[in-house]
């Protein structure tokens, strides 16, 4: 089991009411509401969390960033991965990930990944993402090119740190006279990859077949296992069996010392007026070409207000029913993590442990129980269900440096 | 307006099915008007497009990706789809036709136009996209909500109700989805102008009326004058009361200066 900790890093000096009267508070919500004095202070926060993370023993440090909100103030998450690089020791810095498709060169973000391996004596796991719709936009990315970009730059930043250059990269969106870094990562074949995501199908599928982990993002119990039954499912076509080195779950959890301090801070979870990310305009957060095809429908009937979000929309109570949000001392949430566990069977866990407004002094205590109680009794519950991570399976970095592949096309065909 | 005729055709180009709309008088040869759609798509009648097909041979093209034409996943620019309708013309081997380009449309036919100067009769731009404003932006499909952008293109709300409806279906919204997802694959970035269109407009010698609404809020009016600056032989008409899509909102207005300008037949 590959135990991690992760925070949004919430911009959490930003004035509410702004975003409520604006009534957005992503893309276009004014960042003359961002506090570059709040923002320095906070960073430094999320530099000393990280700290505590690692002395309490945490195997991972997960991060990730976005553009244009509050709810994350990580614009670039290679810049803390080269940060934590530098000043940890044992952690792993599991980014989830780089949004490959803002890359509009690949090869730079190759160079980037391998010089922060090598700096962190190959402790990198390289995630990838899509980036949300309103990332798109951030960036002046092209959403109708979103996956065929994400593909494409997944296969030039793999190239650019396997194959012996110089090469010439001639792709539909990405061209290159000279593929040839001087930064080429510690780790071979090449730091591994795990990919995280919410919804969509595509990307299970794409993941399943590259034999990259899939991280689920704050899904029900139901959700994930639909999530692992398409997984399993791929994996068996090209030939593997899915296992719980192939499945990570983030969760938002707040440990405390006490049960109702704990409940209070974990309101902070949806901070963002309810949302994950706060609230948004449809049309920034799925801009057209970005969604599938197939939600389509679903998808403009919710952006002009004839239908309620196809992803749900819940309260804290049922988040908190549905095992979405846990919070509680060590002892009920590792209760309630075990019947995660032996249901979806991850052999990676990741806990979302504060966000909003929980003060440092909560925040630190809440990480300090996480490494010093969650974490030691959960590693035992993994050892007795089996739950190993990609480390401890050894797994294949990619699909292609399996040896035990048996496509069920051609066993079928024998 | 009613008794016009509509047929409706397919035509393989680029690896997809053009569909191709096409109406006119029957009893006579009459000039050749090939109108060009907004970038929202087309609806499959609207009262202008009778009003010229009373005049003229009507050929209403749906873009590659826009409307009842298939989608080619290789293009890239509107400069493509200005070759694929240039191509539809040599086809049916039609020559001299006068383009008629609403909004985005009109960006099509401008790039229409500098590609074969001499095969041109009349060139018609209204409020056409394609040139970088040299005050204000062009609205941006990208943060505006379907409804909010299809709407901006009225200066009376309450023609918008009439042609597309107070509440626009669900299949419009899906339509709306699929033109600017199509939008974004051809004119993402610059946004609805092109930088090099301006410098190749000057060997357009054919006489250009470029209309604009009084009300645009979707092009600004200072594309206008920057329209009419680059083409030899243009002039300036402003139509009042009317927004963006002076093709929906002011179609009788709209219909009598093209008839105006190139002629009763």
């Amino acid at each position: 089991m590959h135990l991690m900790y992760f925070t949004e890093q919430p911009m959490s000096a930003y004035p509410e009411q702004a975003g409520r009267d604006f009534g957005a508070t992503a893309l276009m919500f004014s960042n003359k509401h961002f506090d570059p004095v709040e923002g320095s202070r906070l960073y430094n926060n999320y530099i000393e969390q990280y700290m505590l993370a690692e002395e309490v023993g945490v195997d991972g440090i997960m991060l990730n960033e976005h553009h244009n909100a509050p709810f994350c103030m990580q614009a670039k998450a290679n810049i803390f991965a080269a940060l934590l690089a530098g000043m940890t020791k044992k952690v792993k810095i599991v980014m989830l990930g780089n949004p490959l498709p803002l890359a509009e060169n690949p090869v730079r973000l190759a160079e980037e990944l391998a010089m922060i391996d090598m700096i962190s004596k190959g402790r990198l796991v390289s995630g990838f993402v899509r980036g949300g719709g309103q990332e798109q936009l951030a960036t002046g990315v092209n959403p109708a090119f979103n996956r065929e970009r994400f593909e494409e730059a997944h296969d030039l930043v793999t190239r650019a740190w396997t194959q012996t250059g110089p090469f010439r990269f001639e792709g539909t969106h990405y061209q290159h006279r000279v593929v040839n870094p001087w930064a080429v990562p510690l780790q071979k074949p090449y730091p591994r990859v795990w990919i995280p995501g919410v919804i969509s199908k595509e990307t299970i599928i794409w993941a399943a077949q590259q034999r990259y982990p899939y991280i689920a993002l704050n899904t029900s119990i139901e959700q994930t296992k639909k999530i692992w039954e398409l997984y399993d499912s791929v994996a068996a076509d090209v030939g593997y069996v899915g296992g719980p080195e192939n499945r990570g779950y983030l969760i938002q959890v707040h440990v405390s010392d006490n049960e109702e301090k704990a409940i209070e801070n974990a309101r902070q979870f949806r901070w963002m007026q309810g949302e994950f990310t706060g609230l948004a305009h449809p049309v920034w957060s799925t801009p057209s070409g970005y969604g599938s095809p197939s939600a389509r429908r679903a998808f403009v009937e919710f952006a002009s207000g004839r239908a309620s979000n196809p992803r749900g929309e819940t309260s804290f109570e049922q988040q908190m029913a549905d095992l979405r949000i846990i919070a509680g001392t060590p002892k009920t949430v590792v209760a309630k993590l075990k019947r995660i566990l032996e249901e979806t069977r991850p052999g990676i866990l990741a806990l979302w442990g504060n966000d909003g407004r929980v003060s440092q002094e909560d925040s630190l205590t809440c990480i300090r129980l996480i490494g010093q109680e969650v974490f030691p009794a959960i590693r035992e519950i993994a050892k007795s269900l089996d739950l190993k991570s990609p480390f401890e399976a050894n797994a294949p970095v990619h699909l292609k440096y399996s040896t035990d592949l048996k496509p069920r096309k051609a066993a079928a065909a024998e | 307006m009613a008794g016009v005729n509509w047929t409706d055709s397919t035509v393989e180009a680029g690896g997809i099915k053009l569909h191709l709309k096409r109406a006119g008088p029957t009893a006579k040869k009459a000039r050749t008007v090939v109108v060009l759609h907004h970038e929202t798509g087309t609806l499959d009648r609207l009262p202008f497009y009778d009003a010229l097909a009373a005049h003229y041979d009507v050929l209403l093209p749906h873009h590659p990706g826009y409307s009842r034409s298939e989608r080619p996943a290789w293009m890239r620019s509107v400069r493509d789809i200005a070759v694929m309708h240039r191509g539809l013309l040599s086809g049916l081997n039609i020559k001299d036709a006068a383009l008629v380009g609403l909004g985005f449309g009109g960006w099509i036919a401008a790039e229409m136009a500098s590609m074969a100067p001499a095969d041109l009769s009349h060139l018609v731009l209204v409020g056409a996209m394609g040139i970088k404003p040299p005050q204000g932006d062009i609205l941006d499909l990208a943060i505006t909500g379907y409804v909010d952008y299809a709407r901006a293109g009225f200066h009376d709300q309450k023609v918008f109700d009439r042609v597309y409806g107070a509440e626009p279906s669900i299949d419009q919204l899906e339509m709306w989805d699929i033109c600017r997802e199509m939008s974004f694959r051809i004119a993402w970035k610059p946004y609805m102008y092109s930088q090099t269109l301006p410098h190749l407009l000057g060997a357009v010698r054919a006489p250009a009326l470029v209309v604009w609404g009084d009300d645009d809020r979707v092009v600004p009016q200072s594309a206008a004058a920057r329209y009419v600056e680059a083409l030899p032989n243009a002039r300036l008409e402003i139509v009042k009361a009317s927004g963006h899509c002076v093709d929906m909102e002011q179609p009788e207005a709209l219909a009598k200066l093209i008839v105006d300008f190139i002629g009763p037949e």
